[in-house]
């Protein structure tokens, strides 16, 4: 069975080697503290097999997560300085490879999407699932990677085998410490539940609801879906909490709504929270980051207004099919 | 009630832009604290959350693929390809993109496309092509707009399109919630098929806002061009 760690592993040792070129950067005012950084990153993510395996204590990858936190508090990473192709020699060489440069590009989605379709339904001759099970996304798009990385050597020939290693600590470091962000998230979504406050905003939303109003408790369930997405980053948070307080005992109880349609739609009213997010950082900041954008609430701001009326489409969706 | 504060912590800490990272951290612990973890369970928690979610950093294998055709002038390829393309205007180009993408969402295919994958190599320059066309050099006013507008096309047609899909985590997340809390039996089917009027709603208001999209930066470089007039005064 191919199994998904060893994905997790390949990242690792990718972190661990932009580890060593950037701590062999002169031209990096901060080479120490960003080789630390993602040296960090890098072990962690091969330590992590491990604390989910349950053979290694977690604290310890505790303190390094915190670790990476001050490193990112206190202006960690930093860039060096960037050493690619001038634009005009990119003209040169789109000129010379022509379309033959969205080969590589075309290979991932392509391949992942294989793995993710057929490849995850393929069974060994033992009966086990060919890839880990619930997995094969990561691994599509593991495996979809380096075949790509094949062809692109293949096609463009460079003259250092290490170019694709500095082209993509060149796309890394523009990305940051945000690269990191979206797993930092999660973890917190983790320790707020530990801690009750799931059960806390409950409460809350118990007193605001009126008595009677079928509209007005359809508004409150997505409203509140959404404002807690927006203050968690994750409707996969928000969804037990406002179902427990409002979507379960209010609509499906006491209004009779059809469950499949109450909840199916309460967590889409979630999603448009997810829009309008900076903690949703994996679709709003990063992708900011990638795109080198001056504005990193810029795709915020392209979403926020089709996330309104979306909203007010799931208050009226719910109101007219689930009662 | 006091662990509330937590969340206080998270509103407060982006409101005064500090470091989203020492921001999220320092929620985390007063939570923990304040829930009654001990520190060594709240380290615990750190750890276990951030092993257990590594899937959400994978996008990083494939930076190096792509900063290597980018150095061989991929973006400058796509730009060249779209301006042969003269229909395709930078709205339509996203429109399209996000009629893609909202499709193989729904048929389970949510990783084509991304904003690794897929916008920073080809869509956005594929956009930025379709505007200089237009206009020329584009002022960064123009530029910033349409790559906010191309990673907006890429989430909301992902978002909307994947609750379409049977086996995605949110609905499978959705059903086994629901089942294991209240003994319900919800088919994942239904839950799929109620995804899908907010799916159409998603299409045309997006869709609509992209197409408009034009008119937008009609304007954003006739204003900057203007303002260039004034400025060489």
């Amino acid at each position: 069975m191919i199994k998904v760690e060893w994905f997790y592993w390949l990242c690792g040792i990718f972190f661990v080697l932009i580890a060593l070129q950037v701590l062999n950067d002169r031209s990096n005012p901060k080479r120490i503290g960003s080789a630390a950084f993602w040296g960090i990153l890098g072990l962690s993510f091969g330590y992590g097999t491990f604390v989910v395996n349950k053979q290694a204590p977690a604290w310890l990858l505790g303190i390094a997560v915190i670790g990476l936190a001050v490193l990112a508090g206190t202006g960690f990473p930093g860039k060096g300085e960037e050493r690619t192709t001038t634009p005009a020699e990119r003209v040169r060489l789109a000129d010379r490879f022509g379309n033959k440069l969205f080969l590589p590009a075309l290979v991932i989605p392509v391949v992942a999407a294989i793995f993710g379709a057929w490849l995850a339904k393929v069974k060994l001759g033992d009966g086990k699932l060919l890839l880990q099970s619930g997995s094969a996304t990561i691994i599509g798009l593991g495996v979809a990677s380096i075949l790509a990385l094949v062809v692109g050597m293949g096609l463009l020939r460079p003259k250092n085998p290490a170019v694709p290693l500095h082209e993509g600590r060149r796309l890394l470091e523009h990305i940051g410490w945000a690269a990191i962000l979206p797993q930092m998230l999660a973890t917190l979504g983790l320790l707020f539940n530990a801690s009750g406050v799931g059960k806390a905003v409950g409460r809350v939303t118990d007193h605001l609801i009126p008595k009677g109003s079928l509209i007005a408790a359809v508004a409150l369930y997505c409203i509140g879906m959404a404002v807690f997405t927006i203050i968690m980053g994750n409707a996969f948070a928000a969804f037990p909490v406002m179902t427990a307080a409002v979507g379960w005992p209010l609509l499906v109880e006491q209004f009779d709504g059809t469950p499949a349609v109450v909840f199916a739609v309460g967590m889409l009213a979630g999603f448009c929270g997810t829009l309008c997010t900076p903690m949703a950082a994996n679709f709003n900041l990063v992708p900011a980051a990638l795109l080198e954008m001056k504005d990193q609430y810029g795709p915020i701001k392209a979403q926020i207004p089709t996330a309104v009326p979306l909203l007010a489409c799931n208050i009226l969706i719910m109101y007219a099919f689930a009662f | 009630m006091w662990v509330l504060l937590a969340i206080a912590v998270v509103v407060v800490g982006f409101a005064l832009r500090i470091n989203s990272m020492l921001v999220v951290t320092a929620a985390g612990i007063v939570a923990g604290l304040i829930g009654g973890l001990s520190p060594v369970k709240i380290l615990d928690a750190f750890g276990d959350g951030f092993a257990g979610s590594r899937s959400v950093t994978v996008f990083i294998v494939t930076l190096p693929v792509i900063g290597l055709i980018e150095r061989y002038g991929l973006q400058h390829q796509a730009r060249k390809l779209i301006s042969k393309l003269k229909v395709l205007t930078t709205g339509r180009l996203l429109a399209i993109y996000l009629l893609i993408r909202q499709g193989t969402a729904a048929l389970g295919l949510t990783s084509i496309g991304g904003p690794a994958q897929a916008v920073r190599p080809l869509i956005q320059p594929m956009a930025a092509g379709a505007a200089e066309r237009r206009y020329g050099k584009l002022p960064e006013k123009v530029q910033e707009k349409i790559k906010g507008f191309a990673a907006s096309a890429d989430t909301v047609g992902l978002f909307f399109g994947e609750d379409i899909f049977v086996a995605i985590g949110s609905i499978l997340l959705i059903t086994g919630f629901v089942d294991a809390t209240y003994g319900l039996h919800l088919e994942a089917i239904d839950i799929a098929l109620w995804a899908i009027p907010t799916g159409i709603c998603a299409l045309l208001i997006h869709g609509t806002r992209l197409l408009l999209l034009d008119r937008q930066l009609d304007k954003l470089a006739a204003e900057s061009k203007a303002a260039e007039k004034e400025a060489a005064r």
